[in-house]
């Protein structure tokens, strides 16, 4: 009776055993197993096995065992972090070490695997990018002044289509990764918004906008990547779909980004002071209408739309693993007349690195929001302009106007009223920079700079591409009253001889937003 | 100085608030501010979806409309009811081609020769490319921009409506 009822109580389990293997087959599509299984054995690999500072491996786990056992495992690392599908995110190392990751069995958890990863420091000068001041990427047609150029690499991301791009400006003004759209030569792959219509963008500059369809590209500077990064690709208005007049209308300058020749380069790396180009501003913060930034582009026609900051163009430099506090633009001194070229450097990361310490720069603060968001305090001759900045992007010194300074402005074949032409050249000239909060106010000393000006008559009828001294106005209207509003432009010009830091937003030591120098 | 509403303008009489009203209900209008009348401020706070504040300031009236994102246009406007200035400040720029009005071309038509003269080779001698702030100066238009992404700062004036005893640098 027993052994019968035994063996009715076998046939009945081995009954609810088959209807659970069956089940669990059904849930797991098939990779399912059940308590008679075994894991004997947890393997793990992970590719590539050797990795620098904050960059990724992929591990993957093999489990052995008998039976219908459960395949799956929990991840570890000894050092960084490890996701639940195994990409190892090292840590940031000044000496190398390996890094232990385990694999874990779910079914088991005393059977597990491990494999080393080697995690190297960041070779030295890896965060060094060579920057060349030169006549330009087209100089039969035309000659750049004052652009400093990097060479930077876009891949398709996870594939190994890539592209190494030359004559890349450098810009502290903006934020973000454009290119012309005759230069690309990769199908970087659209962004589209979550209804599926293309997302596109208009970007205004000081003297003219851009139009472009937003893609998504992996971007290596030096040894720096930044990955699935938006990029803008910048279109001539004669390709469909056309700028929308909403965006056109925002400056009477003409679109700069329809071809090499008219944009001066054949790509912008906007390394500024801000994470966006746009920032909170174009995500919906409750404001009546997105503003004329970013645009849906179904076939019917482009509106403006709202975008998370995920979906922005972003600067590079703030989605690298490490290095990723802002930029140092350290160039060589540049004699009175000017050079042919320059060669100088575009470091990433602020006291990062042992080539990227503030040292003795003076900290300009700036503010990160509001009308004056990233200007500082220029005096000149006693008057405040608190609407100041520096910017790689603009080729010189721009500042007042010839009834505030006394400096004629040129006449001649250059375009009327945009350079100056002291009478005394090399006019030397002297203003002071301080730190500003965001009610406009300084912040900080104001601490005295001095820079010579020539006349660019003289400066342009050389062969030189590079001049410390290159200057034009600003405005015919600033500099009298209690409340002017106007700007000096520290552009390239100021940049030689000296190192100049720009500090991202909310990171680093000092904070940013700032300017250094 | 004294602070005054959109309705109590000097310029804004019974019949220009009159005129100022119809001008709203208009769906869409050819009125632009540079050059026109005080009644075309009003289009644009609607336009740009602004607060207004004005100020009566003898010489002229300073009409600002601030919109949601926080940037400000500034109108000013003669005694006799010409905006005879504009300008602008914030992250995003305004609608250029509403504000400058009729002068909207003439600038942008200057512009485009600037940036012809340094984009375009002239007689098989490369041209200089360069990039800066935008200043156009022509006999009857003045107008600069500057700043960078974030913070734009621009003005525009027509020089022969400025009223006497005006400074062409109160336009701000």
């Amino acid at each position: 009776m027993t052994f019968a009822e035994g063996d009715n109580r076998v046939r009945k389990l081995g009954f609810f055993l088959v209807l659970a293997t069956l089940s669990l087959l059904a849930a797991c599509g098939g990779g399912g197993g059940n308590s008679i299984g075994t894991v004997t054995a947890v393997s793990v690999s992970c590719s590539p096995s050797t990795i620098t500072s904050g960059q990724t491996s992929q591990c993957s786990a093999t489990v052995t065992g008998t039976g219908n056992f459960v395949s799956t495992v929990t991840w570890s690392a000894s050092a960084g972090s490890i996701s639940a599908s195994g990409v190892l995110t090292a840590p940031v190392v000044s000496t190398s070490l390996v890094d232990t990751v385990t694999a874990t069995s779910v079914q088991n958890s005393g059977v597990s695997g491990t494999a080393s990863v080697t995690i190297n420091p960041q070779s030295a000068g890896a965060n060094v990018a060579p920057i060349i001041v030169d006549s330009g990427p087209d100089p039969t047609n035309i000659i750049t002044t004052n652009v400093p150029f990097v060479t930077v690499t876009i891949c398709v991301p996870g594939t190994t289509q890539c592209q190494t791009i030359d004559h890349v400006t450098v810009d502290t003004g903006s934020s973000g990764f454009r290119v012309v759209s005759s230069v690309l030569s990769i199908p970087l792959p659209a962004e589209d918004l979550s209804g599926g219509n293309p997302l596109y963008e208009c970007t205004v500059f000081l003297d003219g906008f851009v139009w472009g369809s937003v893609a998504t590209a992996n971007i290596t500077v030096a040894g720096e990547t930044a990955s699935n990064v938006p990029v803008q690709i910048m279109i001539p208005s004669s390709t469909s779909p056309a700028p929308p007049s909403s965006c056109s209308s925002q400056t009477t300058g003409p679109n700069e980004g329809g071809s090499v020749d008219a944009f001066g380069a054949n790509a912008i790396i906007g390394v500024g002071l801000f994470m966006q180009d746009c920032g909170p501003g174009c995500t919906n913060l409750g404001n009546n209408s997105p503003p004329d930034v970013y645009y849906a582009c179904p076939s019917s026609g482009c509106n403006p739309t709202f975008v998370t900051t995920a979906q922005q163009v972003p600067n590079p430099v703030g989605l690298f693993a490490v290095d990723n506090t802002g930029v140092l633009i350290q160039l060589p001194s540049v004699p009175d007349g000017g050079s042919p070229t320059v060669n100088g450097s575009l470091i990433f990361g602020i006291g990062t690195e042992s080539n990227n310490g503030l040292g003795s720069a003076v900290v300009y603060q700036v503010p990160d929001t509001g009308n004056n968001a990233g200007n500082f305090i220029t005096t000149y001759s006693g008057t405040q302009y608190p609407q100041s900045f520096v910017d790689s992007g603009s080729n010189g010194y721009f500042f007042l106007d010839s009834a505030i300074t006394g400096i004629p402005t040129c006449t001649g074949n250059l375009p009327a009223n945009t350079w100056y032409c002291p009478t005394t050249s090399p006019d030397n000239l002297t203003a002071t920079n301080q730190g500003e909060n965001a009610s406009g106010s300084g912040v900080g000393s104001a601490v005295p700079v001095n820079f010579s000006i020539e006349n660019t008559n003289t400066l342009f009828s050389t062969d030189n591409t590079a001049f410390s001294t290159l200057s034009g106005p600003i405005a015919p209207t600033c500099g009298s009253g209690s409340n002017p509003a106007c700007a000096f432009d520290w552009g390239l010009s100021f940049f030689y001889g000296k190192k100049v830091f720009t500090g991202l937003e909310n990171v680093g030591n000092p904070v940013g937003p700032y300017f250094a120098y | 100085m004294k602070s005054l509403t959109c309705f109590r303008l000097r310029s804004a009489s019974g019949l220009g608030s009159l005129l100022a009203l119809f001008l709203l209900l208009l769906p869409f209008n050819a009125w632009a501010a540079l050059g026109d009348n005080a009644a075309s401020v009003l289009t644009d706070q609607a336009r740009m979806k602004g607060t207004l504040s004005s100020i009566d300031n003898r010489t002229y009236v300073l009409h600002e409309i601030t919109m949601v994102s926080g940037a400000k246009v500034r109108e000013y406007v003669t005694p006799g009811g010409a905006v005879f200035g504009v300008a602008w400040e914030g992250q995003f720029l305004p609608d250029l081609e509403l504000l400058l009005g009729a002068y909207y071309q003439q600038a942008q038509q200057a512009a485009a020769e600037q940036a012809a003269s340094t984009q375009t080779q002239q007689g098989g001698v490369p041209v200089r490319r360069a990039r800066g702030p935008m200043v156009i100066e022509m006999p009857g238009l003045v107008l600069v921009q500057t700043g960078h992404m974030r913070s734009f700062h621009g003005v525009a004036y027509v020089p022969q409506l400025v009223p006497q005893g005006v400074q062409a640098s109160d336009v701000r």
